[in-house]
């Protein structure tokens, strides 16, 4: 019996339907105080005095305890940050608008929003820096192989044109929410709604209120969409908990949406002059890429890393023998960034799939056969790239991707994306088809841990160090227990994200949960497993090599009748059972550990089928295609999911999302008003393939992350189908192709 | 000084009398002075829908609504939709469909297809499904599987 593959329905459904899941907002706790933050309002300013309402109970910077600041998670390329790293409190100056300056505690929600504004913040302003070129730069870097000067010198043909992404980010449909709360029994600080990397948050809490690690517990939550901003550690996971640690209080923060949309990272805005070099076939030779990369006003738990992965993932799927990438960090007076899914991948893939297609036009070659020509087949693979990235040599591991062109580009015809376009343009539509193919990165290490225990019911629990963000893991690592069990999942029940049943989690991040976590729970079941059929082979008097698991059932092979179950097992294991070996351990439980060096690559085409009103710029996206290689597939219709979960945002970030500020760093959009995510009625129905030609030979499950290739091209996809329904010679040049944007693209007429 | 008013109010068949500040919205009553935390806040300001509640069989954003407002009231929320044990069919099929991934914006989604549904007369198309959905908003699904399950129950609703 195998679980893997089965379109198993979700573990999560039945608490969510009932409106029975536990976010953060949903627990509340008797005396607690709530917390409030004032923020900034104003972009850069020197803090003058910030004068408290009578009776308030205000903490400002002078408050806490000195020099906290927001930690660097993943430090990459050697380069130091220390001197733009947030603090929790602003002390001096103020470098953003919603940069928190203070908190405000009361007993009722509604009071403490009310204290927090008559709360006066003296600032004497500072001149603002809006425009990403005029930012303070905070790290230049180079990554690339292979002598690129010399590819260009001998090109035929050099194609070179400039591309913006837009900032947008993830925006979760649940704001952030934190309940801290010291329980009098044990002393320890217990933590609500942290997620995505609960054991690293852990620690560094630790660190900042110089307590053991073991006083924090992390409880598993539920949590209202992740996609890498929510759990990273920000300046309020350390106040509430500072604050119920401190003043031995529970004490909640919800935070509301205005807030979430000034204080939460932003992502994707970047600057690229991106050039490639081709002979006169058609066959790439090199590429260059220049990036300013806005980080706004500070380098959070990112630090560098977007920037990073733009770089590190820029030849995609290509054959690209010389790449140099240039990226300088710029500081700005706007939110601060972090990933935002498909984090560089987003911003590179639109600019060198819009690259490829305006190097298409100019070399009179298909588009879609200048991509064929030039993609790695599956012989070059595994392809090893002279550059890191997180820490990570990238190396290609396997795949097809020409294969996967082609059966993309088949499966739109069949469906009849081409005779629609035909059909659109014989009526005079501006139609356009776009097509785009990247390459992902799942699966970063270096570790996950997984415990796989059975109780003496036959109930498996499994303890991972993952966290449930709406992806449904829970589902995927009982499909996987169960698989290697021969069990029904039913019976398993998956605790993600709990740092005391879990305390050396890596967490939910890279798309590496199916992955590194789906691994570290194979292997803990398996190690399972094997101890079950050592006490059957007590139990039964048979040797090892004799027994056979069916359903359940460990047995004598071809013997029915005389065979043990996992709970007789499990019972077998109890402390004092004459079956235990006098030194052995009790109990029916495993934990393992799965390490991992290299990352495995997914990748994928995008196809989009868009009309665009010339009168009103107004673009509609008829059609959408994503084909997917994952390796191996545990749940299709979860895959299938987070795919069509992704494009819905892909087409947002394409068309309608965007973080604007006006010249004095004033954000433009604190409101679902002005920042405006796709509904049903702009996300078409989406077609989507998902292959499992080539897993991944670095983990026992073949499998490649699925949480991201829905978004990557979608910018790519959507930024080639406006230019080709416009007819374009140039660049579109810019995400968000807002109506604004087209109706001036169909002006300019480039 | 708080301006309170006793109000009593019906929710999922249970009736409650409650102390309420007049400011205090439909949301944060049935949340956090009720329990009812199956109604979720995304935005506050009357866009996302994931507040969606039944106010005498009406769908209404809770978080625009005053707690005062449905003194008096019917209130249905997503704790209401099941029969005890058993999922309700629209909440089956949502499950079926994969029309939740993170269930945040799922009971605001299921309140109001159920005051749609229960408007129907004949089978909607996609388009008219995907119109009324278009009132909320879901940041994890592409609204694929919420349309598809919205479809399919008006189908077996109408036999
Ligand atoms: S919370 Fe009420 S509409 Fe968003
Ligand atoms: S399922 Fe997460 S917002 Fe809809």
């Amino acid at each position: 019996m195998t679980s893997i593959g089965e379109r198993l329905a979700r573990k999560e459904d039945p608490r969510l339907l009932r409106g029975l899941g536990r976010f953060g907002d949903d627990q509340d706790r008797p005396g607690q105080l709530w917390m409030r933050v004032v923020r900034s309002p104003l972009a850069h300013g020197r803090l003058v005095s910030i004068s408290k309402p009578e009776g308030a109970h205000v903490i400002t910077a002078e408050d806490v305890p000195p020099g906290v600041r927001i930690p660097v998670r993943l430090k990459v390329q050697g380069i130091d940050l220390d001197d733009h790293l947030q603090p929790v409190l602003a002390a001096d100056e103020v470098r953003y608008v919603g940069e928190p300056v203070a908190v405000v505690l009361a007993d009722d929600p509604y009071e403490a929003e009310d204290l927090a504004e008559l709360v006066q913040v003296d600032i004497e302003e500072l001149p603002v820096t809006v425009d990403t070129a005029d930012g303070t730069q905070a790290a230049e870097f180079e990554l690339g192989y292979g002598d690129v000067e010399a590819a260009f010198g001998e090109a035929g043909h050099v194609v070179r044109i400039e591309f913006e992404v837009g900032r947008h980010s993830a925006v979760p449909l649940e704001p952030r929410a934190l309940l801290a709360d010291v329980d009098p029994a044990s002393g320890a600080l217990q933590i609500f709604g942290m997620t995505k990397v609960p054991v690293f948050n852990r620690d560094v809490l630790a660190t900042m209120l110089g307590i053991d690690e073991n006083l924090i517990h992390v409880h598993a939550m539920d949590a209202g969409g992740g996609f890498g901003v929510r759990g990273e550690f920000y300046p309020e996971d350390f106040l509430v908990p500072w604050l119920a640690w401190t003043l031995r209080r529970p004490v909640k923060w919800v935070e509301d949406r205005a807030e979430h949309l000034v204080a939460v990272n932003h992502s994707r805005q970047q600057k690229h002059v991106i050039s490639a070099a081709f002979d006169n076939e058609g066959t790439l030779l090199g590429l260059k890429d220049d990036v300013l990369h806005d980080n706004g006003a500070y380098a959070r738990t990112h630090g560098i890393i977007v920037p990073e992965l733009t770089l590190a993932m820029l030849p995609g799927p290509y054959r690209v023998p010389a790449f140099h990438g240039r990226v300088r960090v710029m500081l700005t007076n706007k939110t601060p960034c972090g990933t935002y899914r498909a984090p560089g991948r987003f911003e590179g893939t639109s600019v060198r799939e819009q690259l490829l297609d305006v190097a298409a036009d100019q070399l009179g070659i298909d588009r879609v056969e200048l991509r064929r020509k030039n993609l790695l087949t599956a012989d070059e693979l595994p392809h090893t790239r002279a550059m890191s990235t997180l820490g990570t040599d990238v190396v290609l591991d396997s795949g097809d991707y020409p294969g996967l062109l082609d059966k993309a580009m088949v499966e739109a015809d069949r469906l009849g994306y081409l005779s629609r376009l035909e059909s659109l343009r014989a009526q005079g539509h501006a139609a356009g088809l776009g097509v785009a193919m990247f390459l992902e990165k799942s699966g970063l290490g270096p570790q996950e841990t997984a415990d796989v225990t059975v109780s003496t019911s036959g109930a498996v629990r499994v303890h991972s160090g993952g966290t449930s963000l709406g992806q449904g893991i829970e589902t995927i690592l009982a499909q996987v227990t169960a698989d290697a069990l021969d069990i029904d999942p039913a019976v398993v029940t998956v605790i993600n994200g709990d740092t005391v049943l879990q305390p050396f989690g890596g967490g939910s991040w890279a798309s590496r949960s199916t992955v590194v976590g789906g691994s570290a729970v194979h292997r803990a079941a398996v190690a399972v497993r094997e101890r079950a059929v050592r006490m059957a082979s007590r139990m039964l008097e048979v040797a090892e090599e004799d027994l056979e698991i069916k359903a359940g059932m460990i047995g004598v092979r071809g013997a029915p009748g005389s065979s043990v179950s996992y709970a007789d097992v499990a019972k077998a294991c109890r402390p004092g059972s004459p079956y235990l070996g006098p030194d052995e351990p009790a109990g029916l439980t495993a934990r393992r550990r799965f390490e991992v060096e290299h990352m495995t690559y997914p990748y994928g085409v995008h196809v989009a089928l868009v009309d665009v009103d010339t009168g009103t710029g107004h673009v509609e996206v008829l059609r959408y295609l994503v084909a997917y290689e994952v390796g191996r597939a545990i749940n299709p219709t979860l895959v299938e999911g987070q795919l069509l979960g992704g494009v819905a945002q892909g087409v947002g970030g394409a068309l309608l999302e965007e973080f604007r500020y006006d010249e004095a760093g004033q954000p433009q959009a604190v409101t679902f008003m002005d920042y405006l995510m796709p509904t049903a009625a702009e996300v078409p129905r989406i077609d989507v393939l998902v292959a499992q030609d080539a897993p991944a030979p670095g983990n026992p499950l073949g499998v490649k992350g699925a949480g991201e290739g829905g978004l990557t091209a979608a910018g790519a996809v959507i930024a080639g189908a406006i230019r080709d329904a416009l007819g374009l010679t140039g660049s579109v040049g810019r995400l968000p192709m807002t109506a604004e944007r087209v109706r001036g693209l169909i002006e300019e007429g480039t | 000084m708080k301006d309170i008013h006793l109000i009593a109010l019906t929710v999922n068949g249970e009736e409650h009398e409650i102390v309420v500040e007049s400011r205090r919205t439909l949301a944060d009553v049935l949340r956090h002075d009720l329990g009812y935390t199956g109604t979720h806040i995304g935005c506050e300001h009357g866009i996302c829908g994931a507040c969606t509640v039944l106010l005498d069989g009406q769908p209404v954003r809770a978080c625009l609504v005053f707690g005062v407002q449905a003194d008096g009231c019917d209130v249905r929320t997503v704790e209401g939709l099941s029969d005890g044990e058993e999922l309700s069919d629209l909440q089956k099929a949502f499950s079926r469909c994969h029309g939740l991934q993170c269930g945040f914006c799922t009971p605001g989604f299921l309140m109001l297809s159920e005051a749609y549904l229960s408007e129907q007369d004949g089978v909607p198309d996609e388009a008219q499904v995907r119109e009324v959905m278009a009132s909320n908003i879901c940041r994890c699904t592409g609204y694929q599987g919420i349309v598809e399950a919205v479809r399919q129950v008006a189908e077996e609703r109408a036999g």
